[in-house]
């Protein structure tokens, strides 16, 4: 550690004082600006993101590996809260009387902090050495803390309900994250992850275990949770096919759609073709075992083809169950669809009513929450076990080189299928709860653009782990979801965010080992 | 005896290009073969259709007295395992995971018993791992097995596809241009390593253009020509042929 010469400071330091000064003054002349921003003397709203930012001043007067990068992502991160703040302030406060003194301030500042911050010596990158080993007691605390960072996180951004603070929450978490990343501290975390996996995944899933009865009964975000367990079962089941066997499938939706007919036809629902009650767990396995059928059916004569053609061909094959499922009135309601699924019941619990466990009432939402917990559960199970066989390993090498893979004795075809009829068989499961939670099954929710958001949430997530499939389908269900108020320009905002993570990272959130490898040269080999 | 692989009027036609012209070929027990011949002499298409990459337009190949037809991995499970000219590893997995690959067709555990980890399971794993990291000590890789695969210098990248390919437990290996891009000591090196993978019971059919390399190792050479097996002999044969001098100056080659 070595502390620079004052000169050098004074720059980053006149910012640093000025983004402050900037944060705790008023941005707004008007009022009913996101976090009371007409009022000075707190940080409210997007102000309290430049504050944190500033502890990225730090890095000025420490000299560690990665710093340069380090602060400019710091200051940079500052520079976009204020210039989105100011663009929104001049938006509707009807010009250039919108934003007050506060804002420019601390633009300044910023802006002086990442110019101090251009100037810092280019030093070294982050190195291991910069997080040496610490005794297991400080290793299992990181892990803990860790995660409930990234609940944290989680709950903070889904508590913003301002859809431009939430941009700025987004911004703010973007750039810190580059910024820690500069330090080295995600490759420290990556490989603690790793060695205190068990751990890691106890204490995820007590903490998904506990959610609901944080919510006080209320039901909103448990709502929310399930929809996005739905989508996180359908994208583990995809990744397998995608990420571990590299099978662009653009129709999987198709697969969702056949189970949640499943479901919603042996439901006896009250708007429906098939008159017929079977017990929910048969009906699980069976939407799965359905859907794997035709992701047989599907695959057989299509997994001959290669890459785009493959693509093109699933692409089809997703509109033709649209289609099937929009004509065939006489099975599926056409059009209408099947509405009126009523609620689980298993041996006389209901799982649409509340129900009192501890003490605490938990909406009817949160049964179907902890149904998708354990459907998650096993679908991480298959995954990661698969993953980790002879099996996984065939996938992958097929997804390196597939000719290489056949000459050592992979009977690909057989391979493909399986991966195509796993994926398709976690989506069946998947889509027969979805039928409960949503009680209506019909032709429009399963549209090639639901099939490109899966896709999406697993390549955002990082391809080939369960993590990334996870962050991806909450990012791509929470994040529309908070755009809402921009209205038409939501997608694009969306579509925005999606270049960006790609440019910057385009292996993904949670990236594999091996798909790390794929686009750094630097990543680190394990040991056999 | 019948010899272990019986190569019977081999033809590959590539729209109006015969590129293997009625080959017959045959490899005995614990031979080491050659195959040499100008580039473009259809060598890597014979071998293509050995190893079930490419269908033979007609002809037949018997091994271990069975015809052999299909896609490649029953090849490979048949006992036939390959190597490339261009250098085919699985680019971002680690040297031994690649070798673990090679381990597929040799092992059983189907989904139930991989979702299941029964005590199957481990027992097969294990053996797999003990035989890649005893396959990555054949080769010389014994302590690179932690490296990814690109990362590898060119001829560790060879060696480990030899490995990879003795994984499968193969009855003959075909050998594309194993020296291709070595200096003279990783040359004598390989030699020295087919050698031994023929005193562990393996038999080598191996194409190459270094004639020192062929001559000094094979048991038997054949010459292909435009698709065709021009001569096949003894390396003394082979080397005092006239209609090989001739093919040869003919023909330049690298
Ligand atoms: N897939 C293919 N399609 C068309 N022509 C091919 C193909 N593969 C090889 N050839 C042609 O067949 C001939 C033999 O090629 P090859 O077997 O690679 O020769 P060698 O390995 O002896 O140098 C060449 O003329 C080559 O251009
Ligand atoms: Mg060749």
């Amino acid at each position: 550690m070595r502390l620079d010469r004052p000169s050098g400071v004074a720059l980053p330091a006149a910012g640093a004082a000025a983004l402050v000064a900037g944060s705790l003054s008023p941005w707004a002349t008007f009022a009913g600006f996101p976090g009371k921003m007409s009022l000075g003397g707190f940080p409210g709203g997007a102000r309290l993101f430049c504050l944190l930012l500033v502890a990225g001043s730090a890095l000025f007067v420490v000299d560690t590996g990665g710093r340069r990068r380090a602060a400019l992502a710091a200051a940079l991160g500052a520079v976009a809260v204020v210039g989105l703040n100011l663009v929104a302030l001049v938006d509707q406060g009807g010009g250039l009387g919108g934003p007050a003194w506060g804002a420019w301030l601390s633009l300044a500042g910023a802006g002086l902090l990442a110019a101090g911050a251009w100037r810092l010596p280019a030093g070294r990158a982050a190195a291991p050495d910069d997080w040496p080993a610490r005794p297991a007691s400080v290793e299992v605390a990181a892990v803990a803390v860790g995660l409930l960072a990234l609940l944290g996180a989680v709950v903070w951004g889904l508590a913003i309900n301002e859809s431009s603070r939430f941009v700025s929450f987004l911004v703010f978490v973007g750039f810190t994250c580059a910024a820690l990343h500069h330090l080295g501290l995600f490759t420290w975390l990556t490989v603690l992850f790793a060695r205190r996996q068990r751990m890691a995944v106890a204490l995820g899933g007590a903490a998904a275990v506990a959610f609901p009865f944080t919510q006080q009964g209320n039901a909103y975000w448990i709502r929310v949770f399930a929809s996005i367990g739905v989508f996180a079962v359908a994208a583990i089941g995809l990744n397998v096919v995608v990420g571990l066997a590299g099978l662009l499938d653009l129709g999987y939706v198709a697969f969702f759609g056949v189970g949640a007919y499943v479901g919603a036809l042996l439901a006896n629902a009250s708007l429906t073709t098939v008159h017929v009650h079977v017990p929910f767990l048969a009906v699980v396995l069976l939407g799965g075992c359905v859907a794997a059928v035709f992701g047989l059916v599907i695959g057989a004569p299509t997994l001959r083809l290669r890459g785009d053609y493959l693509a093109i061909v699933t692409l089809g094959f997703g509109e033709i169950f649209r289609i099937t499922a929009n004509n065939w009135d006489g099975l599926t309601r056409g059009p209408n669809g099947i509405s009126g699924v009523p609620d689980l019941a298993a041996g006389g619990f209901n799982f649409g009513a509340a129900h009192s466990l501890f003490g605490v009432t938990l909406p009817g939402f949160a049964n179907y929450y902890f149904v998708e917990l354990a459907l998650i559960a096993a679908a991480i199970v298959v995954f990661t076990r698969l993953n980790d066989s002879r099996i996984g390993r065939a996938w992958v090498a097929i997804r390196e080189d597939e000719v290489a893979a056949a000459a050592s004795g992979i009977d690909t075809i057989r391979l493909k299928l399986l991966a195509f009829a796993i994926g398709a068989f976690m989506a069946g499961c998947a889509g027969t709860v979805n039928a409960h939670l949503t009680t209506q099954v019909s032709p429009d929710s399963y549209t090639f653009l639901e099939s490109i958001l899966l896709v999406a949430a697993v390549v955002l997530g990082g391809m080939g782990t369960v993590p990334g499939a996870l962050l991806g389908s909450t990012a791509l269900f929470v994040l529309p979801e908070k755009l809402r108020s921009f209205q038409d320009k939501r997608l694009l905002l969306f579509g925005a965010a999606l270049v960006l993570l790609m440019r910057f990272r385009p292996e993904g959130l949670v990236p594999s080992r091996r798909r790390r490898r794929e686009f750094r040269d630097d990543a680190p080999a394990p040991a056999p | 005896m019948s010899p272990l692989l019986e190569v019977r009027g081999v033809t590959k036609r590539f729209e109006g290009l015969l590129a293997v012209d009625r080959v017959d070929l045959d490899v005995g027990q614990g031979e080491i073969v050659g195959v040499i011949g100008p580039n473009g002499a259809g060598k890597t298409s014979l071998f293509n259709c050995l190893s079930g990459l490419d269908a033979p337009t007609a002809g037949t190949i018997r091994f271990r007295g069975e015809l052999l037809a299909g896609r490649p991995d029953r090849f490979t499970r048949a006992g036939v395992a390959r190597t490339f000219q261009n250098i085919r590893l699985f680019p971002h997995m680690t040297a031994f995971e690649n070798v673990l690959v090679g381990r597929h067709c040799r092992t059983r555990v189907g989904l139930a018993s991989a979702i299941g980890r029964g005590p199957r399971f481990h027992r097969e794993e294990r053996e797999s791992e003990a035989r890649a990291g005893e396959l990555l000590a054949f080769v010389g890789l014994g302590r690179l097995g932690g490296v990814v695969a690109r990362n590898l210098s060119y001829g560790d990248q060879r060696r480990l596809e030899i490995a990879r390919a003795l994984a499968s437990e193969p009855g003959l290996l075909l050998l594309d241009e194993p020296r291709a891009g070595m200096n003279a000591q990783e040359t004598r090196a390989t030699a020295d390593l087919v050698r031994l993978i023929r005193d562990r019971g393996v038999a080598v059919a191996v194409i190459e253009h270094d004639m020192r390399f062929i001559f000094g190792l094979c048991d038997r050479v054949a010459v292909l020509v435009q698709g065709h097996k021009l001569v096949e002999g003894s390396p003394a044969e082979v080397q005092g042929d006239p209609r090989v001098i001739e093919a040869y100056l003919g023909a330049p080659t690298a």
